[in-house]
């Protein structure tokens, strides 16, 4: 038996909108995802960046069964997700697990962190000495065991952050979503945490869907990358040929966009300046989506859609003109 | 370097908690020289913020602010309503990180470029007014602008507002521009345009701006000087290339070593985190985080000094220096 923790295949997540515009209803849709496909293998990491409305956060509901999805087919562990019962859910529920971007939301402020981190095992009725279970957990993300008694206000927001990662821990997951972990965070406690993520990736051997809008710390801890946008993965593979040999052109100005933390560099660099905006996600361009703010354009991207092709360099991606 | 136009002096304000007095800045310089682009980076709480809101008079009243903000020869700190209405959008403006919240969802942005332009040139026509909103929105970048200036804030998008943003502080031509983050909220493609914008204000209109940021792949894009800021205090000045370069201070090699780089397989944090403002050690504010502290960083204040062509409050700047040359 040999397929990957998680695969999904053609996923596409739609969202009603709807509008009063004056007596008429109107129903518009968003296509938030649109026909993405990937696979995850265990104890590896991928990467999921896009700009806000890529549709990248919802990815990661929709694995995590968050989200109904419209179609396509997410596979964990070689299991169908959809149709499952309540009960077989809760158990494959166990397995998956995400921690939110937002460290100060994402507790409970009345409870305190240690009952925080034991409710995943109160809900999954897992039997035995939760307290010890809790110090165990703090201790490795790198807090004290008498912690527990603590109250969310009390803690930093990288401290808080590492709660919620023991929290994540506790059932012992196979997968974590990691939603914008970091985001939140200052840099200099940016780092720790990202050191955490692949110490605990080493030592229990679980899978990540790291989602990040910040290139470089996908860049240090992905395996591999999906590049989103508009609900579409536009280019996919080994974190080497993603950053080294882009193909696609909204991967390489993306790249070239991202400012790097070195002045000498940075007046040498040749950018690419995109124009204008990502376009609303409810009346996408028509074709290759990146289209209106593509210099590469022509009227075959308008006309047909280009599909995920191989490359020379490994990675698949999306364009009909491509780097 | 151009003209002094802003010189902050020992600025210090404390605020009133329930919890006792906060002293969020504790003694700042900062000068800024007539068309440079001055980049002040720093953590959350570091004090950058609100050294800024206090130098344009923003902060609410039961702030106590000390110390001297002189904009252009004009003293700032305990200045009349009046005088700080006149300096306020019209020598110095100041932009933020959300865009939406700084306009009127009510009013079309021509007029609020407008009133702007009205409140500090009152002889001005409406006519002459109105060409001028649409030359600035121009300026910033936004196309069809003769069009696009009856609209509303809704009808932009995060990063076009942000351009209207810039339009109406740079509407009566400031010396000064502080820019508070004016790129957090927006995609890194949208923020690469807008830093351009900022960057073509500055050279075409010779404006100095002060970008605030956490950023310091930013600050190395644009700045020409940077202000590194720890607990309310500098603890590094100098040129962006020998602050890059050559840190002096443990914060910013800290800070600069905690950043994912290229082929580094495990990040080095900062280990802690800063103090509480209420309670701030004595002595140097960083020195609970420095694994270089000595019993001498704990006594008192470290002053910010010259050091080779930087500037640093760190009184071991020269061990240092010799034992990072040694190892």
């Amino acid at each position: 038996m040999n397929h990957p923790l998680l695969q999904v295949e053609n996923l596409v997540k739609n969202f009603e909108l709807r509008a009063n515009s004056g007596i008429r209803k109107t129903k518009r849709i968003v296509q938030a995802v649109s026909d993405v496909s990937f696979s995850l293998d265990k104890g590896q990491t991928l990467g999921i960046v896009g700009e806000s409305g890529s549709g990248k956060t919802t990815v990661g509901r929709c694995i995590l069964q968050l989200l109904d999805i419209t179609s396509g087919t997410i596979s964990f562990a070689g299991k169908i997700l959809s149709g499952l019962s309540f009960e077989e859910m809760r158990q494959i529920r166990r397995k998956m697990q995400i921690v939110f971007q937002d460290p100060f939301a994402s507790l409970d402020p009345k409870m305190t962190v240690g009952s925080s981190i034991a409710e995943p095992l109160v809900v999954q009725g897992v039997a035995g000495n939760h307290e010890d279970k809790v110090a165990s957990l703090l201790e490795l993300v790198g807090l004290a065991a008498d912690h527990a008694k603590r109250f969310p206000h009390e803690f930093s927001g990288g401290q808080r952050q590492r709660v919620g990662i023991a929290r994540a821990l506790a059932l012992d997951p196979a997968l974590i979503v990691l939603d914008e972990p970091v985001s939140a965070l200052d840099v200099s406690i940016q780092a720790g945490v990202v050191n955490l993520f692949s110490d605990l990736q080493k030592r229990l051997g679980m899978s990540y869907v790291f989602i990040a809008h910040d290139l470089s710390v996908v860049r240090h801890i992905a395996d591999r990358v999906a590049v989103m946008y508009l609900g579409k993965i536009v280019e996919i593979g080994d974190k080497k040929s993603i950053y080294e040999h882009p193909t696609h052109p909204y991967t390489k100005a993306l790249l070239s966009a991202v400012p790097v933390p070195n002045p000498t560099t940075e007046r040498s660099r040749s950018r690419i300046m995109l124009e204008g905006d990502v376009p609303s996600p409810v009346n996408p361009p028509t074709g290759c989506r990146f289209r209106t703010r593509c210099w590469k354009a022509t009227e075959l991207c308008a006309s047909s859609e280009p599909q995920l092709v191989v490359r020379p360099t490994g990675q698949l991606s999306a364009c009909h003109f491509p780097e | 370097m151009g003209e002094l136009v802003l010189s902050i002096r020992d600025l210090r304000v404390t605020f009133d908690t329930p919890l006792g007095p906060l002293e969020a800045v504790r003694g700042v310089d900062i000068d800024v020289h007539e068309g440079e682009m001055m980049g002040v980076v720093g953590e959350s709480g570091s004090g950058k913020s609100v050294t800024f809101l206090a130098a344009m008079g923003l902060l609410p009243h039961r702030a106590k602010v000390t110390g001297s903000v002189t904009l252009n020869g004009q003293e700032m700190i305990g200045a009349s309503n009046k005088v700080l209405r006149n300096m306020r959008g019209g020598l110095m403006s100041m932009i933020f990180q959300d865009p939406l919240s700084a306009l009127n969802p009510v009013h079309r942005i021509g007029d609020q470029i407008v009133e702007m332009l009205k409140a500090h040139q009152p002889k001005m026509s409406d006519k002459d007014a109105a060409n001028r909103a649409v030359e600035l929105l121009d300026i910033v970048g936004i196309p069809q602008a003769a069009e696009r200036a009856h609209q509303y804030p809704h009808e932009f998008s995060g990063g076009m507002r942000q351009r209207v943003v810039i339009a109406i502080a740079i509407a009566n031509n400031p010396k000064v521009l502080i820019a508070d983050e004016p790129t957090t909220a927006l995609d890194v493609t949208v923020q690469a345009q807008i830093l351009e914008v900022i960057e073509r204000v500055q050279k075409y209109f010779g404006t100095a701006v002060v970008l605030i940021t956490h950023d310091l792949g930013v600050i190395a894009r644009v700045a020409d000087r940077v202000n590194v800021m720890y607990a309310g205090r500098n603890v590094e000045k100098g040129g962006v290339d020998a602050l890059f370069d050559h840190p002096s201070h443990p914060y910013t090699r800290g800070l600069l070593a905690s950043l994912p780089h290229e082929g580094v397989e495990r990040l080095t944090p900062i280990i802690g985190f800063p103090p509480n403002m209420l309670t701030p050690p004595p002595g140097c504010g960083f020195a609970p985080r420095c694994s270089h502290a000595t019993d001498a960083c704990l006594v008192s204040l470290p002053p910010l000094r010259a050091f080779g062509d930087l500037e640093t409050a760190c009184i071991r700047a020269e061990e240092l220096v010799m034992k990072a040359g040694l190892s």
